[in-house]
């Protein structure tokens, strides 16, 4: 039988990542899209950064960094009695800090390309910011909303280097499934190496076949010509 | 004197540094409107005049004073943002949200379903109203942007050249419809344009900037005609070519779609192709002169 416990801490993981992203993304991705401050290539470059860093060398320092010897890692022990090394809730700050660029970069272009009268028009109308934001601006980038969530989520579960060196690879705390697999090799079970390796595979294809449907509708609906 | 200053509705004044496309500028305006005015804006592009319709509606910052029927919206102390002055405002490109149908655009607006119908069904365009922007035509869509601005009942229209990108059929129609709202509705509009027939039509007041300042001011009827006293008709063209027929002169004038052949007298060596001329009939003749 197989032991699905990876799997759903997979999920647990991303899906946590995903709302605690798109709640910090969607502000800070529309800072980044209207902001004509000098540091915006700075912030774009930090942003960005995840993407080209080998997993290894941010697994490292958010190691160094979430430790118990480190001012975040002990204020957040002290404050809420949470260890962030080896440990579910680190899993989630590491993770946030790599999916991070998948969840801004797609939300920057959407907000960037959006037509600005079309806000303009909105608070002519007598609409505050975040009746604007709600009605107006969202529904207007919902294939690049709907590409953040979908990337971001699936990067999560895709992630393997920063989680190992982050979490560990504690069964049923942090052992995620990509970790699970590694184990598997190393311990020679190719059998359940495979079987894990393909649900991954089909999950994979299955989300960004989603993504990439559902993105073409979206572009018909709105194109239509009678 | 008391009754005047009841009428006086709306009170403009305001300054703004411009970075334009050559050099910095200063926009400097001062307009005063009574109700039921229709003020036309002209000028070249880049002098201000977009900047000018955005500062009335608060979308872009201003020093000055704008007082709209009692009621400060931008003073040293004051800046009504946009959603609190009671404007409607039809973008040159629309701005429809592509995410509504018709008729969602202008309850988003104001939820009255019986004023959207009501202007819908004014400008003939209620069969579309569960159409998305996207499968609209131009004409279509400038349409549904007007019932949208006249959605929140305003007390000043503002509209940035309205029908710049349609043909000139629609064009006409549109303004029949636009001069119908403005009657209808009571309203008070300032638009920017660049045609004179369309200010000659519509407005009862122009003013036309120039860098930023007013240049002209005054009653369309009296600053667009070229007439001189005598002068029945008079209008104005480009000299495209000019000809020698057996011993005389013969110049093409360009009249707007037209083409016409003007004899020259004796004045032809004056003339040249390219430049701007007033063909006017005095008496019996047609008579030709440069544009002063």
């Amino acid at each position: 039988m197989i032991d699905f416990t990876p799997f759903i801490l997979s999920f647990k993981l991303a899906f946590f990542v995903t709302i605690i992203l798109l709640i910090i993304g969607i502000p800070f991705a529309w800072f980044l899209a209207s902001t004509k401050s000098k540091i915006k290539p700075l912030l774009e470059t930090i942003t960005a950064l995840p993407i080209v860093l080998p997993p290894s060398v941010l697994g490292f320092y958010l190691l160094v960094a979430l430790s118990l010897n480190s001012p975040i890692g002990r204020f957040f022990y002290e404050m809420f009695d949470v260890k962030l090394v080896f440990s579910f809730p680190g899993l989630i700050v590491a993770s946030c800090i790599y999916s991070f660029p998948f969840m801004i970069q797609p939300l920057q272009s959407g907000f960037e390309s959006l037509d600005k009268s079309l806000i303009e028009a909105s608070y002519v109308s007598g609409k505050s910011k975040i009746e604007t934001l709600f009605k107006v601006i969202i529904p207007n980038i919902k294939s690049n909303l709907l590409t953040a969530v979908i990337i971001t989520f699936a990067h999560t579960i895709g992630e393997f280097g920063v989680v190992l060196m982050v979490g560990g690879s504690i069964p049923g705390k942090t052992e995620v499934a990509s970790v699970a697999i590694y184990d598997f090799v190393e311990m020679m079970d190719y059998k359940s190496a495979h079987i894990y390796s393909a649900i991954m595979l089909v999950i994979s294809f299955l989300v960004l076949f989603v993504v990439y449907y559902i993105n073409e509708k979206n572009k018909r609906k709105f194109n239509d010509i009678y | 004197m008391k009754k005047t200053k009841e009428n006086l509705m709306i009170f403009i004044d305001v300054r703004k540094k411009l970075h334009g496309v050559y050099k910095d500028m200063e926009l400097k305006c001062n307009i005063e409107l009574k109700k039921g005015d229709f003020l036309a804006v002209c000028g070249e592009s880049g002098s201000g005049k977009t900047t000018l319709l955005r500062i009335i509606a608060g979308l872009e910052r201003a020093e000055g004073r704008i007082v709209v029927d009692g009621e400060v919206w931008l003073d040293k102390k004051c800046f009504l943002p946009p959603q609190k002055r009671e404007i409607g405002f039809l973008f040159q490109n629309y701005a429809l949200f592509p995410n509504m149908n018709v008729m969602q655009n202008l309850l988003y607006v104001n939820n009255d379903e019986k004023l959207a119908k009501k202007l819908l069904e004014m400008s003939e365009i209620y069969e579309l109203k569960d159409r998305y922007p996207a499968s609209l035509s131009g004409g279509q869509k400038q349409r549904v942007a007007l019932c949208r601005a006249l959605m929140k009942k305003p007390k000043l229209l503002l509209l940035d050249e309205p029908f710049s990108a349609l043909d000139p059929k629609m064009r006409e129609k549109l303004q029949n419809e636009l001069s119908y709202f403005h009657k209808e509705f009571d309203l008070t509009t300032i638009m920017v344009t660049h045609s004179p027939s369309e200010i000659y039509k519509l407005a009862n007041k122009m003013i036309e900037i120039k860098k930023g300042e007013i240049v002209k001011k005054g009653n369309p009827k009296e600053a667009l005609l070229n007439t001189k006293s005598s002068e029945k008709f008079a209008l104005e063209g480009i000299i495209i070519d000019i000809k020698k027929v057996d011993v005389i002169y013969v110049a093409v004038v360009a009249i707007g779609n037209n083409l016409v052949e003007i004899v020259l007298s004796n004045e032809a060596k004056e003339f040249k192709t390219g430049e701007k001329v007033i063909v006017s009939n005095k008496a019996f003749s047609v008579n030709i002169r440069k544009k002063e």
